[in-house]
């Protein structure tokens, strides 16, 4: 039961779906039509469904599945991020009806161009989650022990906390941001599993932390046990690729999903970050 | 060398609340993990989880409450088909599993004063609930998927994503030494050698088509350990939730903790009432719920609430809508801030999927498929204290040695129907507490990780390419379409196994699902390439899929009875009708024996194995241990409830007489 406007309530009978295709890391990318029958209540996920199960474009030429990445279908697991109708967002919550209205001829899907493409829709993201190890994203406790309850938390902090603690790795915020650029490596011949990888962490660690990463170290500095860690977060984020690299073009928190705040922590880091310089040059 | 002189080496199999509490306390206890999963376990499906996850607190003991009745809450929503020492313990432990979330900086809703914030949920009258606003298991799952990351950074934890679990690695004595996993980009098929392996690999929505569940709830993981000899047990028991928002793709979970906030359920008296739902008067509006349930209200347990929303639909045809199913669950009378403090996350997501913002509109829902009570068959080892034996290295180890079994995956905690806000808990609970058993498990082996035979290894994994090639290449004549399949096997169970089942329509289910097996079993696939191939991995889970779904419709069909989640109408137990009360009490005294020879019969758990050889599983029945609670009568809202209830409480004094001469007092 999608809320239609009396204008939008005749349907087309099938949607024509544009699908920038790529067979694996490094090959050419292709554009391929497909057509699906339209159902009510439909969402890009749902289309994707129906393209991977008649495999067939609009030629009727016989294709494998278009390869993409989903979860939770309810935008809170933060998997299906991909480029549709020229913007990043989640496939999930962009519904048919919705699309329509931003173009009404076809929907076109493409992979997020930050990343390096694995196939087709499906991207590798692990750098978004090396940036989280980078500024150790995550609270120091001694055990996991039972030892009573944690500090007491006045509901002001918590509802600071809350809407940073909601950032769900999707995405969207790096490929908005202009300063965010892909590192693509590809491996080396006779290169071990291990050794790229390790190859790949050196470049991703040189790369631009993002957003997100920024946003992760504030909600930790601002928890009570968590901000024992406070100092090396702030040096993570005054290193190279930290948070000087923000060219405050404030695309993030306008393409955000869950709305979190960005900006406001990244202007709090680098408030923080400064103080943490001058303590730093007094204390030498 | 001895395993016990090295660390201890563990597969643990998903990364949701289970698998990330076991591999992090593993860790702990010095082990190395190697942690397998689907997806980037920070979007496994515990993130779904909205509403909030139960302990006893300083608040509801102060009312009264105390960890027995956590216990008692549990067992009697559960319909008495939970095992109790488990229960005992998890509720015991509740407390400190979620002041150990508080510490790991879980942002749990506070009150004016800085302590958690409680709410209340279905099955219970206490206010047992911490919350993280309306996304509590993302919240959850974020602090343990931080602290895995920091023993990953730590080296204690490697984590293998986007890998598909394919098989367990079995010596010749039967015992579990590893795991066969298949990376779903390079689809490289390798052993994973270990000292024990650990599934926590959620539920088998999937099995549905549509559900609350994410898509890799498939419960094929589960399913490749019971193809292989581990039992499984309560297949019959899947939890359908009251409240979902219909979707194409999925159905969208709508919390209990909308009814726990004080969301009202009700449908228009006349039948699709044309009025908005704003304009129509209280007087027009039927709260079934609070009427046909004074003392629970909007917070019965789920399977009645799911039965009353679906008989106010399909029986009085009082659906909101006239071509599709539903009824309004209404917050409208709730202050903006406050709907936006404490489920602001949920009606987020109905406003962004129906495009209408339920702060000014009673949202329109309808049940459906969330959660399986039942899964692994695992064991326990029950303490003096009525409880579980901490670190003996038989607590929640299946069938197969070595192999354990948490999480949704296992049967134990929930019987047949789980009360909301307790899956969280026995997640974390059981991910916490099996890492001394598993651990003391690889000490007391002789031969471990490091000692499986390379002709061991070699052979499990030859098994999978076997599998894997066959189903790229072996089905060429074919035109089965995993996808449909899917769909049709989907439609099935929905129609057959929910919330209403009947003896015909499961016997004709058994046979279409029989035949859809076969079907299965010959795909032919679209993509037979060698990179990042998802619908080979589609058609490996969905074979896999068939075995559970068999044991589901198989344990459905022979319980005759109705308990929890389990609903046959041809064998519901009739409410008391005569008001002479001679003839009443006449009525309650046959309630109560017929009560209890159902009992004699049915109170057992359904424990299925496998049979390769025809296809089909084999189903035997054990004893449920109530030691801690006698069973009564589940009578929520009944007709006569108090005649009842008056007969029952007679014999249980009776009983309780007889036996305190004999038996020390184990119970309160």
């Amino acid at each position: 039961m999608i809320a239609l406007e009396p204008s939008v309530k005749n349907r087309p009978e099938f949607i024509n779906v544009r699908v920038r295709r790529q067979d694996g890391p490094g090959e050419k990318p292709y554009w391929e039509l497909h057509k699906v029958k339209y159902e009510r209540e439909m969402n890009v996920i749902s289309v994707l469904q129906r393209i991977a199960a008649q495999a067939t474009t609009v030629d009727g030429k016989k294709v494998t599945p278009v390869a993409w990445d989903c979860g939770c279908l309810e935008e809170v697991c933060g998997a299906c991020t991909m480029v549709i109708n020229g913007r990043v967002r989640q496939s999930c919550s962009a519904l048919v009806d919705r699309l329509f209205e931003e173009n009404s001829d076809e929907i076109v899907l493409e992979p997020m161009t930050k990343f390096p493409v694995l196939r087709d829709l499906m991207v590798d993201r692990s750098r978004l989650f090396e940036a989280l190890e980078r500024v150790e994203g995550w609270v120091p406790v001694d055990s996991y022990y039972n030892l009573g309850p944690g500090e007491r938390i006045p509901r002001e902090d918590q509802e600071r906390n809350y809407p940073l603690s909601q950032c769900m790795s999707c995405g969207c915020c790096l490929e908005a941001c202009p300063q965010y650029t892909k590192i693509e490596l590809t491996r080396e011949e006779g290169e071990s599993d291990e050794a790229f990888e390790a190859r790949k962490k050196a470049a991703y660690d040189e790369g631009f932390i993002g957003p997100h990463a920024i946003s992760q170290a504030m909600l930790f500095n601002n928890h009570p046990t968590g901000k024992a860690l406070a100092a090396e977060r702030l040096e993570a984020l005054i290193g190279p690729g930290g948070i000087s690299a923000c060219g405050n073009a404030q695309n993030c928190v306008a393409v955000c999903p869950k709305e979190i705040p960005l900006t406001t922590s990244i202007a709090r880091a680098g408030r923080a970050t400064t103080l943490h310089a001058i303590k730093k040059w007094f204390d030498r | 060398m001895a395993a016990s002189t090295q660390p201890a080496r563990v597969v643990v199999i998903g990364g949701g609340l289970a698998g990330l509490a076991s591999a992090m306390k593993l860790a702990e206890l010095g082990s190395k993990v190697d942690l397998i999963s689907l997806t980037p376990v920070k979007r496994s499906h515990s993130v779904c989880a909205q509403g909030g996850i139960n302990s006893c607190n300083d608040q509801t003991r102060q009312l009264g409450d105390d960890e027995w009745k956590h216990l008692d809450d549990t067992v009697y929503g559960g319909d008495f088909l939970n095992h109790q020492p488990p229960v005992k313990e998890m509720a015991f432990w509740a407390p400190k599993v979620i002041e150990l979330m508080d510490r790991l900086g879980v942002p749990f809703n506070r009150t004016g004063e800085g302590f958690i914030d409680r709410r209340r949920f279905g099955g219970t009258l206490y206010k047992r609930t911490a919350f993280a606003g309306a996304t509590t298991g993302q919240q959850l799952l974020y602090a343990l998927d931080e602290q895995v990351r920091r023993q990953e950074a730590a080296g204690a934890i490697e984590k293998y994503e986007f890998w598909d679990f394919l098989g367990v690695i079995q010596d010749e004595t039967g015992r579990c030494r590893g795991a066969v996993a298949q990376n779903m980009n390079t689809m490289e098929i390798r052993s994973f050698p270990a000292d024990a392996v650990v599934v926590a690999t959620g539920g088998c929505g999937l099995i549905y088509g549509r559900s609350t569940m994410s898509v890799f709830c498939t419960g094929s993981a589960a399913s490749r350990c019971f193809q292989v000899g581990a039992k499984y047990a309560n297949a019959e028991f899947i939890q359908v939730h009251p409240t979902a928002i219909p979707g194409a793709d999925k159905l969208r979970l709508m919390s209990e903790s909308a009814r726990g906030e004080g969301g009202r359920v009700w449908v228009p008296r006349t039948p699709q009432d044309p009025r908005s739902p704003r304009d129509i008067p209280e007087a027009d509006r039927y709260y079934f719920l609070e009427e046909r349930y004074p003392e629970y209200g909007n917070l019965v347990p789920r399977d009645i609430a799911t039965r009353e929303i679906f008989d106010i639909c399909v029986n009085e045809g009082l659906s909101v809508e006239d071509d599709r199913m539903c009824v309004y669950l209404d917050l409208t009378h709730i202050e903006r801030s406050e709907l936006d403090r404490k489920l602001g996350g949920i009606l987020e997501i109905y406003e962004k999927f129906q495009g209408v913002d339920p702060r000014d509109e009673p949202m329109k829902i309808f049940p459906a498929v969330h959660y399986s009570m039942g899964g692994l068959w695992a064991d326990y080892v029950k303490s003096a204290d009525g409880g579980l034996e901490p670190g003996a290295p038989r607590n929640h180890m299946t069938s197969i040695e070595g192999l354990y079994a948490i999480g949704e995956c296992d049967y134990h905690y929930h019987g047949a129907n789980r009360l909301g806000a307790n899956s969280l808990l026995s997640c974390i609970f059981t991910g916490l507490f099996t890492g001394t058993s598993i651990v003391n498990y690889a000490a007391s082996q002789k031969s471990g990780a490091a000692d499986v035979p390379q002709s061991l290894l070699d052979a499990a994994v030859k098994a999978q390419q076997d599998r894997h090639d066959h189903l790229l290449n072996g089905n060429k004549d074919s035109d089965e379409n995993p996808y449909l399949i899917h769909q049709e096997l989907g439609d099935i169970m929905t129609r057959a196994a929910t919330v209403v089942r009947k003896n015909d329509q499961l016997r004709e289910a058994i046979e279409k699902v029989d035949e859809l097996h076969e079907r299965a079993m010959r795909v032919n696939l679209a993509d037979t390439g060698t990179w990042t191939n998802q619908n080979v991995i589609f058609a490996k889970a969905l074979q896999d899929m068939f075995p559970l779904a068999k044991a589901l419709l198989r344990g459905a069909l022979q319980r005759d009875e109705c308990r929890g989640a389990h609903f046959k109408p041809e064998f519901i137990k009739p409410p008391l009708t005569s008001d002479d009360p001679v003839e009443r009490r006449r009525q309650a005294e046959a309630w109560c024996d017929a009560f209890e020879a159902n009992n004699e019969k049915y109170l057992k758990s359904t424990v299925a194995t496998w049979n390769s050889a025809t296809n089909q599983p084999e189903l035997t029945y054990e004893p449920v241990d109530t030691s801690l609670i006698p069973p009564r009568p589940r009578l929520y809202g009944l007709v006569g409830a108090e005649a009842i209830e008056e007969v029952w409480n007679e014999r249980a004094a009776a009983k309780a007489g007889q036996s305190e001469s004999t038996q020390p007092a184990g119970s309160h």
